[in-house]
């Protein structure tokens, strides 16, 4: 999967839901919830970013931590969907 | 009774069993009193008193659980505050309670740093559960629970304050409301009475441990010897309802904008809820449309539709078996304490009459801290009793036999025309209108109405219009209830909380 994509999720993360705050180091497999990195709303949001940021749909059962819970799920998701 | 004595009489009868479940880790009443003593005997080592606040920046965890019984054990105050706090936010609680101890983690430990960098004078110790740069003279938290040994300070007493937790105004800076351990000794005791809660419980608490619906059902569950699922958030409601299926869980405290989410899944499956026995909203009033469809969905589950506010815990509740027959009302005063519906001088109104609500009893706040103004607007006497009342600032109305029905806050009126309208009659039709999942109303300046309703709404199909909404509309409400203009949204304000915010939506403040 490529870098760029990393990138830009990770970008996103710290300016939402870290505030900036890149002080921290954020591997890829770091859980986003059990690290309270992201709450309900923070969900909605990376899921508005996934459909406009990518161009993808997200169904309900797509909402899940398999697929959104750390930076390399949720591009190894972009990566499956932009596949399917 | 003081709060943590639950936990030692819980703790007696039920040591081995499973207090809280967190994840993979299941912490038991045994664990959960000894490391609450360890840490209590750290705080007390580390100069926190009997009466010390100590501020809690900590989301759903085991951890946070120990916490709140190690600070009431050490005597002191804990302060919750929700973890999405920004530091602004938090640097105002700190210099307004200038707490002892700090305990945070891992997500807010950065906030601290910049919350304590605006507040030289503040000198905190600070408890982390992960070290971060920015505080290197933190306490490891796992290290401070292996302190001891404990001994307890004879001197608390129930009438010690418990909590202070910190709520929006509806103007201005955020209020501390300090409650007492009679206080909420007397609150969760009538919650439990009302619910039927036992040790054969699991509760389900995806609702934060820092405001106060969410903080009750840790203390509801470890009085009376339950288990306890912390959840982080109701982010992934697909995971969280596989989980309340696993666990066994009977009871399900919600939110509405929580149920929303919920029947906006496409595909719900009734039989995970086949263990559930009640189901209970509060923090802002159900849509009756969504009750109905609850109801539909889940015939067999008890929904307890209720009303709370900060300062006195939770205020009226509906019998379950009366939702049908009266879905708009939140019910009757809880057990042991009393309602009226009053005009603006105290004195009670007549059924049908709206006015404000006020409630009395063994469960109301002892004021805001360190606010003498805003306490004494909001404990009042009864000017025939001389009882002091909470005044909720919250508009309702009574029937005959004295179920109470949600009006509006009394500062959300919207004059539009000359004409009175309470926002939430107006969401209320448009929660009728098929597509609409969350809906907000608001007024918007306006040259010559004074104030125009504005629509927010957040629709679950691309092919609902703004004809659809005001076609709808034009035909549920009189001319002047109908918005003048309708904003389709990805998602609306919330609070910190979780509750839809018209103060958000209109851009009266920024989140707390």
């Amino acid at each position: 999967m490529s870098d760029a994509v990393q990138m830009k999720i990770r970008d996103f993360i710290i300016e939402n839901f870290l505030f900036g705050d890149d002080s921290q180091p954020l591997p890829g497999d770091l859980s986003l919830m059990e690290n309270d990195l992201v709450d309900s709303t923070g969900i909605l949001e990376l899921v508005s970013f996934l459909e406009e940021g990518f161009g993808l749909k997200v169904a309900d059962a797509d909402i899940v931590p398999a697929n959104l819970d750390s930076i390399d799920r949720i591009a190894a998701f972009i990566e499956r969907k932009k596949a399917a | 009774m003081r709060i943590e004595n639950h936990l030692r009489r819980s703790c007696l009868l039920h040591a081995g069993k499973t207090a809280i479940v967190d994840g993979a880790r299941r912490v038991s009443y045994a664990e959960l009193s000894d490391a609450s003593d360890g840490l209590a005997a750290w705080l007390a080592e580390n100069g926190v008193c009997r009466g010390d606040r100590v501020v809690v920046f900590a989301g759903n965890g085991w951890q946070t659980a120990v916490v709140f019984y190690a600070v009431w054990k050490a005597g002191a105050v804990a302060c919750p505050v929700n973890p999405s706090t920004r530091a602004k936010r938090l640097a105002f609680i700190i210099a307004d309670c200038l707490p002892a101890a700090i305990v945070a983690d891992a997500r807010g430990a950065a906030t601290v740093a910049d919350a304590l960098a605006a507040n030289p004078q503040a000198r905190p110790a600070v408890i982390l559960t992960r070290p971060h740069p920015r505080l290197p003279e933190a306490a490891d938290f796992a290290q401070c629970l292996e302190t001891g040994p404990f001994s307890t300070d004879p001197a608390l007493c129930d009438s010690d304050l418990a909590t202070i937790i910190y709520t929006s105004g509806s103007t201005g800076d955020p209020k501390g409301v300090m409650m007492g351990h009679d206080n909420i000794d007397a609150a969760t005791a009538s919650i439990i009475s009302y619910l039927g809660n036992g040790e054969n419980d699991v509760i389900l608490d995806v609702l934060p441990l820092s405001f106060g619906y969410g903080l009750t059902q840790l203390l509801t569950s470890v009085r009376v010897g339950a288990t306890l699922v912390l959840e982080k958030s109701f982010a992934y409601p697909a995971a969280v309802l596989q989980r309340m299926h696993e666990e066994g869980v009977t009871g399900f405290p919600m939110v509405p904008s929580m149920i929303a989410l919920l029947l906006r899944m496409e595909a719900l499956d009734p039989a995970l809820f086949a263990g559930l026995r009640y189901i209970t909203s509060a923090a802002a009033p159900l849509p009756v449309a969504h009750i109905r469809r609850l109801r539909a969905l889940l015939p067999d589950v008890q929904l307890y539709s209720m009303y709370g506010q900060t300062e006195c815990v939770r205020a009226t509740w509906l019998p379950p078996d009366d939702i049908d027959l009266r879905p708009a009302s939140t019910g009757i005063a809880i057990p042991g304490t009393a309602i009226q519906v009053v005009d603006e001088a105290g004195h009670e109104v007549a059924p049908g009459t709206v006015g404000e609500l006020v409630v009395s009893g063994p469960h109301i706040m002892r004021g805001y801290w360190n606010n003498a103004v805003a306490t004494e607007e909001a404990l009042r006497p009864d000017p025939l009793t001389g009882t002091r009342r909470l005044h909720t600032g919250d508009l309702f109305f009574a029937d005959g036999d004295g179920h109470v029905t949600f009006v509006s806050r009394k500062d959300d009126i919207i004059k539009t025309g000359g004409f009175k309208v309470a926002p939430r009659e107006v969401e209320s039709a448009l929660y009728d209108l098929e597509g609409v999942v969350e809906a907000l109303v608001v007024g918007m300046p306006d040259p010559v109405l004074g104030e125009a309703l504005k629509a927010m709404i957040v629709a679950s199909a691309d092919t609902l219009t703004a004809e659809d909404v005001l076609r709808h509309c034009a035909r549920m409400l009189n001319d002047f209830m109908v918005p003048r203009q309708v904003e389709f949204c990805q998602a609306l304000p919330k609070t910190g909380s979780g509750k839809l915010s018209r103060r958000l939506a209109s851009g009266g403040g920024t989140t707390p």
